[in-house]
């Protein structure tokens, strides 16, 4: 037996080590939620090497920063010149965005429009990588006790760059977008097509679950959706580089990241997102359909007798109460196109104005009394909208009949 | 680029200080994890794994050979988001066929180092792809092009690498 053990007292010693690993890897595939089981082999090897990485990210930043800070000023008022010009042209327009950004968030308000935004986030230096092609990931130099919690998104100002997957003490390990088993959900800017954007082996990104018969051109943006409740949505991801059509249902859509993730140097954590719902009273007036009812004549009580022939539009009834008022053109209307009844031009311009109405919906009503024509039509949409009120009508009076 | 094949008790065995034994394979998983972040091409070379085939060849005893595959491969799965063992695995079954084949052959000039290093980077990826297929589950592509490129990247860099790390060793 003694003479067995040390024939093959190599052999088994591979074996032994191999079925050890081996059973290793089954309890973490096992126990794929959580890193406990390998976690402090995990920490022990992060903790032997960011040290040394940060040291030398810290140097290299540090030399960097007194070169270009001190030493290597050339250029730098023709620079700032520019910059002041930039900054000019950005608050003109500015003023113009925040006009769009107004309207856009009165219709958030009609729409009950929960809005999410970034509302805190954490600078973080990238000390390392993996060091392998398999598992595309990057180290920063934030951790635990900086805040950082597992699932938060991480970005640039280009673009996002992934998710933190496991914390430690003082670093944090960070899942790029382009690896294999990152999923973001993505939206096309401007077709709204949704997918699911996933690394692919070669660490290229691409947009799944496109249907073959949708249009996709290249260069199209892709912007996140927010339907992974990691990344808030509408930060960029990059644009459409390639389309081809897959081996099944779908588009193979190649995605080229906005951000540059080879050469990342300094990135944003979100550590808080907000989630709020805009009130109506944060956007003005609310509904278009109230600022119309608002502005609409007071509908006169029923009167007792049936009104058929009011709806056939023929002359008022005797005993009506209306035979004796005269049909007074109504103020601003324009001028009947020549159907004889005189309702309809009007009815039309609302209905074509109420989007309008909405819009303007600080602007004092002008409720103007007219005459009823017809029972049988109570709210007959009569008064001018900010739409025709716009258009120069001549007085009704002054119309020659 | 001769290959000699030789009898146990020709070859010279070798050994590395204590110090060197510590800090080569914990500067090669440092380096493959901090250079390829500014040298971005740096990500196709294996440096664990060139030091394990160095170690191996130069030690020139199989259980030496099983355990530093094995130590290097699970420091360097600790760092990445993988399951651990995936290179530990695939590197332990290197040192022991670099230490195995370390008797048989002289392994002291550049050609026979360089074929060396191609085979067992080969032997490298297909015991990790086989593993991270098969009990993982990962769908890895295997690029035949891609991993050639690498294999001579790394067997060019390998004989460098031994080179260096020959002045370190120390005949027993």
């Amino acid at each position: 037996m003694e003479t067995v053990l040390g024939r093959y007292r190599n052999l088994i010693v591979l074996v032994g080590v191999l079925f050890a690993q081996v059973l290793g890897l089954a309890v973490q595939v096992k126990r794929t939620t959580d890193i406990e089981s390998s976690r402090l082999i995990r920490v022990w090897a992060v903790g032997a090497v960011s040290p040394l990485e940060k040291a030398l990210v810290w140097a290299q930043t540090s030399t960097g920063n007194l070169w270009h800070n001190y030493f290597y000023l050339r250029g730098v008022r023709a620079e700032n010149r520019e910059l002041k010009q930039q900054i000019e042209q950005m608050r003109i327009e500015q003023v113009r965005m925040s006009q769009d950004a107004d309207q856009a968030r009165r219709l958030q308000a009609l729409l009950a429009f929960k809005e999410q935004f970034i509302s805190q986030t954490r600078a973080a230096q990238v000390i390392g990588s993996t060091g392998s092609e398999q598992s595309r990931a990057i180290y920063i130099d934030k951790g635990e006790k900086d805040g950082i919690k597992p699932d938060m998104a991480v970005i640039t100002a280009d673009g996002i760059v992934g998710k933190v997957l496991h914390v430690y003490r003082s670093t944090s390990l960070v899942l790029l977008i382009s690896d294999q088993t990152s999923g973001v959900g993505a939206i096309l800017d401007k077709s709204r097509l949704q997918g699911i954007l996933r690394g692919m082996p070669s660490g290229e990104i691409a947009l799944e679950r496109i249907m073959t018969d949708e249009q996709v051109p290249a260069g199209e943006l892709v912007l996140t959706s927010g339907g992974d409740r990691i990344f808030p949505k509408g930060l960029p991801i990059g644009r459409v580089t390639k389309v081809s059509t897959g081996s099944d249902l779908f588009l193979n859509v190649r995605v080229k990241p906005a951000a540059n993730l080879s050469k990342l140097e300094e990135v944003l954590v979100v550590t808080k997102v907000d989630e709020r719902q805009i009130a109506p009273d944060q956007a003005g007036p609310a509904r278009a359909a109230d600022v119309l009812a608002e502005r609409l004549p007071t509908v006169p009580p029923k009167p007792a007798e049936p009104t058929g022939a009011a709806a056939a539009g023929a002359a008022p009834q005797p005993g009506t109460g209306l035979e004796n008022k005269p049909v007074q053109p109504k103020p601003k209307a324009p001028a009947p196109a020549g159907d004889g009844s005189g309702t309809a031009p009007v009815a039309r311009k609302v209905a074509t104005a109420a989007p309008s109405a909405a819009t303007a919906a600080t602007t004092p009503g002008t409720a103007v009394k007219t005459p009823q024509k017809s029972v049988k039509a109570p709210v007959e949409p009569k008064p001018q909208p900010p739409a025709v009120e716009s258009q120069p009508q001549p007085p009704a009076q002054d119309n020659p009949q | 680029m001769a290959i000699t094949y030789t009898s146990g008790e020709q070859v010279e065995v070798y050994r590395f200080g204590i110090a060197a034994t510590i800090l080569i394979p914990l500067t090669a998983v440092f380096l493959q994890a901090f250079l390829p972040l500014r040298l971005h091409f740096f990500s196709i070379f294996d440096l664990p794994l060139l030091v394990t085939i160095s170690f191996a060849i130069a030690r020139r005893s199989q259980v030496a050979g099983i355990f530093t595959g094995a130590l290097i491969g699970v420091f360097q799965d600790a760092l990445t988001h993988q399951p651990i063992g995936l290179y530990g695995i695939s590197k332990t079954v290197v040192g022991f066929g670099a230490s195995s084949l370390g008797i048989k052959l002289d392994a002291e000039n550049a050609g026979a180092r360089l074929l060396l290093t191609l085979f067992f980077y080969g032997v490298h990826e297909v015991v990790y792809f086989t593993i991270a297929r098969g009990l993982v589950s990962l769908h890895l592509e295997w690029s035949w092009q891609h991993e050639l490129g690498s294999a001579v990247a790394n067997a060019l860099l390998g004989v460098l690498l031994y080179a260096l790390l020959d002045r370190l060793k120390q005949r027993t």
